[in-house]
């Protein structure tokens, strides 16, 4: 007997469908793709600041993938380190490639995250019923700056070396244990072979393991709640007929098809940073860090990677260190409390009054111009204008309370804006 | 909104940009071009005749030099490679630092990421702007790296120059010009066209993939731009129904 084409799908799919229904019995499969792809519904109004979160997802496998790569070339130990990331660059076939996709993806995985958490603070996505979305990435947030930290140590260039020295000293402003601290997380005096093999143990298997739990975790929380949308409002309020939400489309393959868009156009700016300016004038990769770790001489100008000069410029704010380290690590903990510092019942910057638009944009400024800041040696007016600058960054959190009480708001339509 | 907060940045940045004034030794520029393979070659002959004996490039491959600059392996042997060397070997050194070290005070640096580390424009600057100091060891200083350890390898080619400094009206002293102490095999473009063959070959030798890198790079977002067209009319093409 003869079979015809048609009946080879035919057989192939009622063997497939077969397969599917073995795995459901032992596996919610098809539960979680209806959960989180099919039959997850997201406002159809999302505008350009939704696409940051996608976008995340996306340098966070690159980082993982051009990782593992670099990993297996990549030699932790001090003797060997800077030359293993020469070795890369020049006799690995593609290892240039995998490096600066790896080098570049740090830096856009920063950008795309401060701008993912800005979209945040423009829409009110960390507000009731999102507390929980908006701590558990800031723990992501926390876990990244953690990750880059230990990261920039392991090329071993100068700037690597002289930075991790710098910012693991801080920890010796610590009261009473300070200095033993510093020591246990170094496990040397100084910055040597012994804290280079466990920044790459933490680097390389503990730090992203947390990154990738705490992502599923945020986004299982997003989705038990629903996304939010650029006006502000819960879609899941006006259900049609069929139980789903009339404002929203499925994510797959309404958003995932979004998506596909969004991420070619963030991989074409991506590419023209990989391809043609890979340490972007010295603020991807700093020109002191092509030197490797020299233990007798500093760098001219010791600064951190750009994504971490805001919190450095506030650091550097008052002349008392002990102060200083406290005002860093309260900077970086504020967001946390963003859910009930923002006492305004409505979520959209669209339908919120001057007075937090203003805050925002304040806000906003402030936190540019204390990373430009940080760059800069403390030399002349900079420690002044990072005074002032702190001052407006704390101004924004301490005093959120009572602006946002007295804003005048607008009304709130009912359905998107589409 | 957006407009305005961008507007915001803009401006921002201007100001604190006004905040901050650099000063650093003003450096020439090099104007070196990485894709003239003639000027390469003569930057790799320069480089083995004169920089090769204290400083290694020990990152840097031979045969991967014959590669990218377009030379056999004889004519690498018969130019570049005099002791020994097989094609494969990086362009190591046998003085042992802790002899340099003793002899000049430092370890003359390897060169493979020099122009990563400092820039072409530094390292023109710098090799053309030794003078001469009877008070130092090796005789002569240097503008851009006072103090510096390296002696004027390229004083022959060059001539021997005095600088002239001239105090300004706070009363620091600064520098103003060079004079010609005495003239050196070659006029001051010649030698300069000589010093940016040098550097070019540093420039290459920092990132030997520099230039496919780039041409990749054209190819690859003219593939992704592709791409865009096709993903944006399948997006439009599902979100059809959508009303």
């Amino acid at each position: 007997m003869a079979s015809t084409e048609a009946d080879v799908f035919d057989r192939l799919g009622r063997g497939l469908s077969a397969l599917g229904a073995w795995i459901d019995d032992r596996f919610p499969m098809t539960k979680l793709i209806k959960e989180h792809a099919t039959e997850y519904y997201a406002s159809k109004n999302f505008n350009f600041w939704y696409g940051f979160g996608v976008i995340a997802t996306f340098v966070l496998v690159l980082q993982l993938v051009t990782g593992i790569f670099l990993t297996m070339n990549y030699k932790p130990a001090s003797a060997d380190a800077f030359a293993s990331v020469e070795y890369i660059m020049r006799d690995v076939e593609w290892g240039w490639l995998i490096r600066y996709l790896h080098s570049t993806g740090a830096s856009a995985f920063f950008i795309v995250v401060y701008l993912h958490m800005f979209r945040g603070l423009l829409y009110g996505s960390y507000k009731k019923p999102r507390e929980l979305v908006w701590i558990i990435g800031m723990f992501i947030y926390l876990s990244l700056m953690a990750e880059a930290f230990f990261g920039y140590l392991l090329p071993w260039g100068n700037m690597s070396y002289w930075g991790a020295q710098v910012i693991v000293s801080l920890f010796g402003a610590v009261p009473v244990i300070g200095n033993d601290l510093a020591e246990w997380i170094r496990g040397d005096f100084y910055i040597s072979d012994i804290t280079l093999n466990r920044f790459f143990a933490f680097h390389v298997v503990a730090v992203p393991l947390l990154l990738v739990a705490l992502v599923v975790v945020h986004i299982m929380a997003l989705h038990e709640v629903g996304s939010n949308n650029p006006d502000g409002i819960e879609i899941k309020e006006h259900k049609g007929p069929d139980g789903h939400p009339i404002d929203g489309v499925a994510f797959h393959p309404y958003h995932t098809s979004k998506d596909l868009v969004i991420v070619i156009v963030f991989l074409i700016l991506f590419s023209a940073a990989v391809f043609f300016a890979p340490d972007m004038g010295g603020y991807f990769l700093e020109h002191a860090n092509f030197e490797p770790a020299n233990t007798l001489n500093t760098p001219e100008h010791i600064a951190p990677v750009w994504y971490f000069t805001p919190f450095y410029a506030i650091l550097r704010a008052v002349p008392n260190k002990t102060l200083g380290v406290a005002l860093m690590g309260t900077a970086v903990l504020l967001p946390f409390f963003l859910p009930w510092l923002d006492r305004c019942r409505v979520k959209s910057i669209r339908y919120r009054g001057w007075i937090y638009k203003l805050a925002l944009t304040l806000f906003a400024m402030t936190f540019v111009a204390l990373g430009y800041l940080g760059l800069q040696p403390a030399l002349g007016n900079i420690p002044t204008y990072c005074l002032i600058f702190t001052i407006l960054y704390f101004a924004f959190f301490v005093l959120m309370p009572f602006y946002t009480r007295i804003e005048k708001t607008k009304p709130v339509p009912t359905r998107v804006t589409w | 909104m957006v407009r305005n907060v961008v507007i915001a940045l803009v401006l921002t940045l201007g100001l604190a940009g006004g905040a901050a004034a650099e000063s650093e030794a003003e450096l020439d520029a090099a104007n070196n071009n990485i894709a003239n393979t003639a000027s390469l070659q003569r930057g790799a002959k320069y480089f083995v005749n004169y920089c090769l004996g204290c400083h290694s490039a020990k990152y840097v491959r031979y045969n991967r030099l014959g590669e990218d600059l377009q030379l056999s392996n004889q004519q690498l042997m018969d130019n570049l490679m005099f002791t020994g060397e097989r094609p494969f070997d990086t362009m190591a050194i046998a003085m042992r630092p802790q002899d340099s070290a003793r002899w000049f005070k430092v370890a003359p640096p390897d060169l493979s990421l020099i122009a990563r580390s400092r820039g072409p424009d530094y390292i023109f600057t710098y090799l053309r702007s030794f003078y001469v100091s009877p008070d130092r060891p090796t005789g002569v200083n240097n503008i851009v790296l006072p103090g510096t350890a390296m002696p004027h390898v390229l004083w022959q080619l060059q001539g021997t120059q005095r600088a002239v400094f001239r105090t300004d009206e706070h009363g620091v002293e600064e520098f103003d010009r060079f004079e010609v102490v005495r003239p050196g095999e070659l006029d001051e473009r010649a030698f300069d066209e000589v010093v940016r063959d040098i550097v070019n070959f540093l420039d290459y030798i920092g990132e030997p993939i520099k230039r496919e890198r780039q041409q990749l790079g054209v190819r690859v977002i003219g593939f992704l731009l592709v791409f865009l067209l096709i993903a944006f009319m399948l997006k439009k093409e599902i979100w059809k129904d959508v009303t």
